[in-house]
């Protein structure tokens, strides 16, 4: 691989708070244009991970770079150059879809004009046009997410990080919501995504699973399932949560 | 009597209904699953069982109270746990637990018996310690669902609980429930996860308010009256585009590492070889399947 080739790259990054240890030696290298999955289970250290390769945790020890810029000392142009849809998203309730974009679209210092040529398409393209002007309070879970997304893309980030996107979402929701995850991977953007359906990890490009803050199992769901000898990712997983 | 007995029942946020007129019943010791995508009224129909909505029209009884009347005596009976409940995030996990049980009286031998339970399906034990505020948001949830079970109640409801929780303590977590059950709790549930729906004895699936299935989960299968084959292939993507151009197809959908394709009629030998030809090989493999859960739930959203 290319240097050039490669959205986020870290090296033995690690995450302490206080005594314990929640990111432990984290080594892994993304490809861009990859869906890379980051499973594990609840604690594993994934939401940290993910905070410190938005630059909005500071790492511990080790090295990271997203985009070509440095964890420690770029972390402004790593804003700049990523979207971040968490795993509690945080819209505003009480504004409407429409004024939602605008909104995040401030806080990237976007121009009105600017906004507004993407809002439409962007609007069309996460399936929300019909309703821009809806209370955002009024609309279900499944188009919240939908939102989120939207507002995470309207900078048009090259590298996109979204943490539990589908959590609570039904099986069609989640299904169009992958529809759109391919879509965006196509234009060539990198996606960074976690997840605790199984199902939706057979979608990803390569899986990483953690545990216990560290990194044990990174592949394509096809090897990770042949070297562990399973007939599908749920068994993997469980293996691997379960192992010592 | 049916421990809950929803009759007619109608819930309006202004002019539009969240519930319409619906009826059902949940019976004394069952585990009843509100299947439904998001929005569909599951969480109004929930907040109402427990005497925090009233309803428009209809009724619900309660071990025969009424939800409108007798709000004390059905809260003292029923334990509920809403959606996104959140926690005391300043206080650890062993407080947060003592809080609740200290709250419900729980006595001191039984809430031993059961924090041992809860620890094996949170894994929170080492973390005893930490302030709740600084789990991780599944954590979280697990803690917020041990705090609902420390002690147990006639019948107990709960508002998806297990959002972002991992598949081993979901798994872990169900266990927990049967042993509720065994001890004579009524447990009504909703869910977004549609295994999870195989592991009630009934289930209700809701759409727009109105409940479009009742039944077993067997029950509900049976109503899937078309062919369902699971189907392999190189790019999975492409086969389901492939497969839904085809006349004798009635659905396609991706179900993680393969395509459920359900057909008009059953598919003889020939046709799975000219579709072998014509997707070029991608497809692989297929298989006749039992619908799951997930393909009725998916059949009645693309059909309603
Ligand atoms: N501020 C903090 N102080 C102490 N511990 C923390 C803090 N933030 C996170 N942790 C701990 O770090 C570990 C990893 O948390 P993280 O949120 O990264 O997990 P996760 O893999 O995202 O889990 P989930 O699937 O539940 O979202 C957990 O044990 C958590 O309690
Ligand atoms: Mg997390």
């Amino acid at each position: 691989m290319s240097e050039n080739n490669i959205a986020v790259k870290t090296e033995l990054l690690t995450k302490k708070f206080g005594k314990f240890t929640a990111v432990d030696q984290v080594s892994i290298e993304v490809e861009k244009g990859e869906i890379f999955g980051f499973l594990g289970a609840n604690g594993a250290g994934k939401t940290t991970m993910i905070r410190m390769l938005c630059g909005l945790l500071k790492p511990s020890d080790g090295k990271a770079s997203v985009a070509g810029y440095d964890v420690y000392k770029q972390s402004e142009n790593i804003k700049k150059n990523i979207g971040y849809m968490s795993q509690k998203f945080s819209l505003y309730d009480d504004l409407t879809i429409n004024e939602n974009i605008e909104f995040y679209g401030g806080i990237y210092g976007l121009s009105k004009e600017i906004i507004n040529s993407r809002r439409e398409k962007l609007l069309d393209q996460v399936g929300l046009s019909d309703i821009a002007n809806t209370m955002t309070r009024d609309i279900p879970v499944g188009f919240k997410q939908r939102l989120a997304l939207g507002s995470a893309l309207l900078h048009d980030p090259p590298i996109i990080f979204l943490d539990e996107p589908t959590s609570g979402v039904d099986p069609e929701a989640r299904r169009g919501f992958w529809d759109l995850i391919y879509q965006t991977s196509e234009e060539g953007k990198t996606i960074f995504v976690t997840t605790h359906f199984m199902d939706e990890a057979e979608y990803c490009h390569r899986l990483s699973i953690m545990r216990d803050g560290k990194l044990i199992a990174l592949d394509t769901p096809g090897k990770l399932k042949a070297q562990y000898g399973k007939d599908n990712i749920q068994e993997v997983f469980v293996e691997i949560v379960n192992g010592e | 009597m049916n421990d809950i007995e929803i009759k007619n029942f109608t819930k309006k946020y202004g002019v539009t209904e969240a519930v319409k007129n619906i009826n059902l019943s949940v019976k004394k010791g069952e585990i009843f699953g509100l299947v439904g995508p998001d929005g569909a009224g599951k969480t109004s129909l929930i907040r109402s069982i427990c005497t925090l909505l009233v309803p428009d029209s209809g009724s619900i009884l309660v071990r025969g109270m009424d939800v409108s009347k007798s709000i004390a005596e059905i809260r003292s009976i029923l334990g509920y746990m809403p959606q996104r409940f959140s926690l005391y995030q300043d206080l650890t996990v062993e407080q947060n637990l003592r809080f609740f049980a200290d709250l419900f009286q729980v006595p001191e031998k039984e809430r031993e018996i059961r924090k041992k339970q809860l620890f094996q399906f949170s894994r929170l034990k080492p973390f005893q310690k930490r302030q709740a505020g600084k789990l991780s948001g599944g954590m979280k949830q697990k803690l917020a669902l041990s705090c609902a079970l420390i002690h147990t109640p006639e019948i107990l409801v709960l508002d998806e609980p297990t959002f972002g929780v991992d598949p081993v303590s979901r798994q872990e977590f169900w266990e927990i429930l049967r042993i509720i059950q065994k001890e004579g709790t009524t447990i009504l549930v909703s869910t977004a996860y549609m295994d999870e729906a195989d592991q009630c004895e009934r289930i209700a699936l809701f759409f727009d308010g109105n409940i479009k299935g009742i039944g077993t989960p067997d029950e509900l299968r049976a109503n899937f009256k078309y062919p369902l084959y699971k189907l392999s292939g190189s790019i999975l993507r492409d086969l389901k585009i492939s497969f839904s151009s085809f006349e004798e197809v009635h659905t396609t959908q991706l179900f993680g590492d393969s395509v459920h394709v359900s057909f008009k009629k059953e598919p003889d030998e020939k046709q799975w070889g000219n579709w072998q030809e014509s997707t070029n090989n991608n497809l692989v493999q297929w298989t006749k399947l039992k619908p799951t859960i997930e393909d009725v739930f998916l059949d009645l959203m693309e059909t309603k």
